[in-house]
């Protein structure tokens, strides 16, 4: 580079790859849950006629209509971005990725966007049933989205059934080997899980907050309730995904496991670090405060196994900054371990008969709303970061994989993201606060078939056509 | 007989951006239209006429990038690097529009209803003017050495490329004006014929303009267009676009409401193939073919394969949705949300 002070056109690329990646991330996370959480509230309102069904349908499509909007645009970004910074790696890992993603977009990106119209304004014109099939096929949408973005993912993770060319290009060989590589199963489920989670806490945070304000609103306790539910048996089947997917990680890239527990020596009865700080240079993890034997029972399922360290593998595979990896796998941990706690207590309670007037509980369901979105970012964090210093595991370097775009050119593209985006999307993100501090109100009773659902200025909030009505919109001034 | 799968896959890869430039080109017009038409009411219609279709007409646009991506990495990987700025402005242009969308309709107050409604507008011009921009500076020919982008990064920036901006603009807007002829009624209607009048004037100007600048930019588009025989058979393109012209304008005058959007149609349709006529068998011009810059043919066949498949559902079900939301849009029509 021309100047010792200027970070290079790799550092950029990368930081700017984490900031848009981050941000689209946040989005999907959320909306892959409640897509299918608005499907099981159609099909229960279908099911059972009670009318509360719908109205959180509706409250919760309001939410969900914003939230896909910035998971499209900002998706959008990242389809091109492999190609403006990442030429090289696109280049070379077309033939493998390209497929991949083209799936993703013919299978996954049409179905979500062609019926979610249907799914936001449809509901009189095609009747409840193919209304309903239409919630259920953006759903399917959002699943199958993460089903080929993941497969791509988890290929440039574990790479299979592919044979490298002499030009440092990827040719595919087979196919099934290269969708289903080995992590591709482990981190398509805890991906998914994780997505689950994070909308159960959104929900139930609202929820609670809701009954905190008004303990007898039979909304939020419908909702309050079926996220405690989701808390309750997904946050502990997580817990053993979450292990699964260690041994996978263990078996494939043993350099970001020994990162992650922060193991530079080989050892076996190896303790699992609770606290510490990874330090590359001095080859140890100082001031390490750890468990004996645990990190050996959860990676070898047995007390005296012997677990690699860093040391044990070529330096020049270590990940790039062994702290960030260490630190957000024991941030995604602990929150996971506090979504169990809730999870647990909410059953307890539930058992008690106090699940809806227990205030301390409820504040805990609120204080506990972004930490989904917080334990899927630092997830992320952990295996991206993790992968370093490749963009395909072991066989291209990261170093290699750049565009040959100066770096001023991306030090300017990744200011005005850094901008742009945080004005947008935190504009987006202050207007779901606000949607969330709406009260979820009654609703007309009955199915609305055939019947206008504008009911602007009779029971404005909930009602999912007044904050598009135009002409008057009393549904969004603020609520006091 | 062998099929050629890399010919196949341009002409799928041409119709999805073809797709993409007609479908995304009414709703950018929509916003591109805003700065004419100040009513709140007006262009609350404006927006839910493409309301419930946008977020599938921009999926095109993945589909073009993801598709290049897929089956003509060499072309992905020079031309995006080669149009780094023009692309990183469209993108963040679409996320302001995308975000403004929805967020217009929701606003509290007057302001910020006022400011989204400029992201809205401002969002859709640039975003168009990038995307001419870019077309611009694919025409002008992209430097590629040993599959990479060899060219600075404002080697875009020419005066032709700003002009087929302001161009694909003008375009954007006659696409806009003639769907919110179709789908609207009444005064709005009324105003959008005499938008669709003036932005049809300049799509026709521009057309001719960078017509009759394409033979001076490179020896390749004037041996197709202007040496005997090549003329005769392309001969038909320009005139085709003069009787279009011709009836677009007749239809404005007789207040046809379906035709003068199928005469956008008509015309953008002519100068994609007028361009395809000038750039064939190029990808990236001056040298790069679309045989040079196909993957793998594993990974040809592949996605292929699932394409023969999706692509026919896909336009099956955009069509219902299409025809779901079919007739006019009027104020607080209760139907529509």
């Amino acid at each position: 580079m021309s100047s010792l002070t200027l970070p290079s056109a790799v550092d950029l690329a990368r930081a700017q790859f984490a900031l848009t990646v981050v941000w689209h991330f946040l989005f999907p996370a959320f909306t892959i849950g409640l897509a299918s959480f608005l499907a099981v509230l159609e099909g229960r309102w279908l099911a059972t006629g009670k009318a509360v069904y719908l109205d959180i349908y509706r409250y919760w499509l309001k939410v969900f209509a914003v939230a896909f909007a910035m998971g499209v645009v900002s998706g959008l970004v990242m389809s091109y971005q492999f190609g403006t910074n990442w030429s090289v790696f696109a280049d070379r890992t077309a033939p493998i990725l390209g497929p991949l993603l083209g799936y993703e977009v013919l299978t996954a990106f049409f179905l979500e966007a062609g019926f979610l119209g249907v799914m936001l304004f449809g509901l009189e014109r095609v009747g409840p049933r193919l209304h309903f099939l239409a919630t259920c096929l953006v759903g399917f949408g959002t699943l199958t989205s993460a089903f080929w973005i993941l497969s791509a993912n988890s290929w440039m993770q574990t790479p299979a059934g592919h044979v490298l060319g002499p030009d440092g290009r990827f040719a595919p060989a087979d196919w099934w080997a290269i969708i289903f590589n080995p992590s591709f199963p482990y981190r398509f489920v805890h991906t998914v899980t994780g997505a689950y989670l994070t909308t159960a806490m959104i929900v139930g945070a609202v929820g609670a907050w809701h009954l905190l304000r008004d303990g007898g609103n039979p909304r939020a306790r419908v909702m309050f309730s079926m996220a405690m539910w989701m808390a309750a048996i997904v946050a502990p089947a997580q817990l053993v995904i979450g292990d699964l997917h260690g041994a996978n990680t263990y078996a494939h890239q043993p350099a970001k496991v020994a990162a992650m527990e922060g193991h530079f020596e080989t050892q076996s009865r190896a303790p699992a670090l609770v606290t510490g700080w990874p330090d590359a240079e001095a080859g140890e993890t100082r001031n390490a405060i750890g468990i004996p034997g645990l990190a050996s029972l959860y990676l070898t399922h047995d007390l005296n196994g012997t677990v690699r360290g860093l040391k044990d593998m070529p330096r020049e595979t270590w990940p790039t900054n062994l702290a960030l990896v260490f630190w957000s796998f024991r941030i995604m941990v602990g929150l996971g371990l506090l979504m169990i706690a809730l999870g647990l207590a909410a059953l307890w309670l539930r058992w008690q008969g106090r699940l809806y007037d227990t205030a301390w509980f409820h504040r805990f369901a609120v204080a506990m709303g972004p930490s989904g979105l917080i334990a899927v970012t630092a997830g992320w964090t952990v295996t991206e970061t993790g992968r370093q210093p490749f963009t395909v595991y072991g066989l291209l370097r990261t170093a290699d994989s750049v565009s040959p775009v100066e770096a001023p050119a991306v030090a300017a593209s990744l200011a005005a993201f850094a901008v742009v985006y945080l004005a947008v999307f935190g504009a987006g993100i202050w207007y779901l606060l606000h949607l969330f501090d709406q009260t979820p109100h009654v609703h007309e009773s009955g199915p609305p078939t055939g019947v206008p659902v504008r009911t602007a200025g009779i029971t404005p909030a909930p009602a999912l056509d007044a904050p598009r009505d135009g002409a008057s919109r009393p549904a969004l001034q603020p609520a006091e | 007989m062998t099929v050629d799968l890399t010919l196949v896959w341009a002409l799928l890869i041409a119709t999805a951006i073809f797709l993409y430039v007609v479908m995304d080109g009414f709703d950018l017009g929509v916003g591109i239209l805003f700065p004419a038409i100040r009513e709140k009411a007006d262009r609350d219609v404006m927006v839910n006429t493409v309301a419930p279709v946008w977020d599938g007409n921009e999926t095109w646009l993945i589909l073009g990038g993801g598709g290049l991506f897929a089956v003509f990495p060499l072309a992905y990987a020079t031309l995006l690097p080669a149009l780094y700025i023009p692309l990183t402005l469209m993108l963040l242009a679409l996320v302001f529009r995308g975000v403004a969308f929805e967020m217009r309709f929701r606003s509290a107050t007057r302001y910020s209803q006022t400011a989204w409604d400029g992201a809205f507008s401002a969002g859709s011009f640039v975003a168009a003017f990038c995307q001419g921009i870019c077309l611009g500076a694919l025409v002008q020919g992209v430097r590629v050495e040993a599959r990479a982008y060899a060219g600075g990064w404002w080697d875009w920036l020419t005066p032709f490329s700003l002009f087929t901006g302001l161009a694909l603009v003008a375009g954007y807007g006659l696409l806009g004006a003639c769907w919110l002829i179709w789908k609207t009624e009444g005064e709005l209607q009324i105003r959008a014929y005499r938008l669709a009048r003036a932005f049809g004037l300049a799509t026709f100007l521009a057309i001719a303009i960078v017509s009759l600048a394409m033979p001076f930019l490179s020896p390749a588009f004037r041996a197709r267009w202007l040496t005997w025989p090549a003329m005769a058979f392309v001969a038909p393109v320009p005139l085709l676009v003069c009787l279009l012209g011709w009836r677009l304008r007749g239809a404005l005058d007789r207040r046809e409401e379906v035709v003068p959007f199928l005469c956008g149609l008509g015309l953008f349709l002519l100068s994609y193939v007028g361009l395809a006529i000038s750039l064939f068998p190029m990808i990236v011009p001056p040298a790069v073919t679309i045989w040079d810059a196909a993957t793998h043919p594993s990974s040809q066949r592949f996605l292929l394969v699932g394409t023969i498949v999706l692509l026919p559902m896909v336009l099956g079900y955009t069509a219902y949705v299409y025809w779901l939301f079919r007739g006019k849009v009027t104020a607080g029509a209760p139907g529509y949300h």
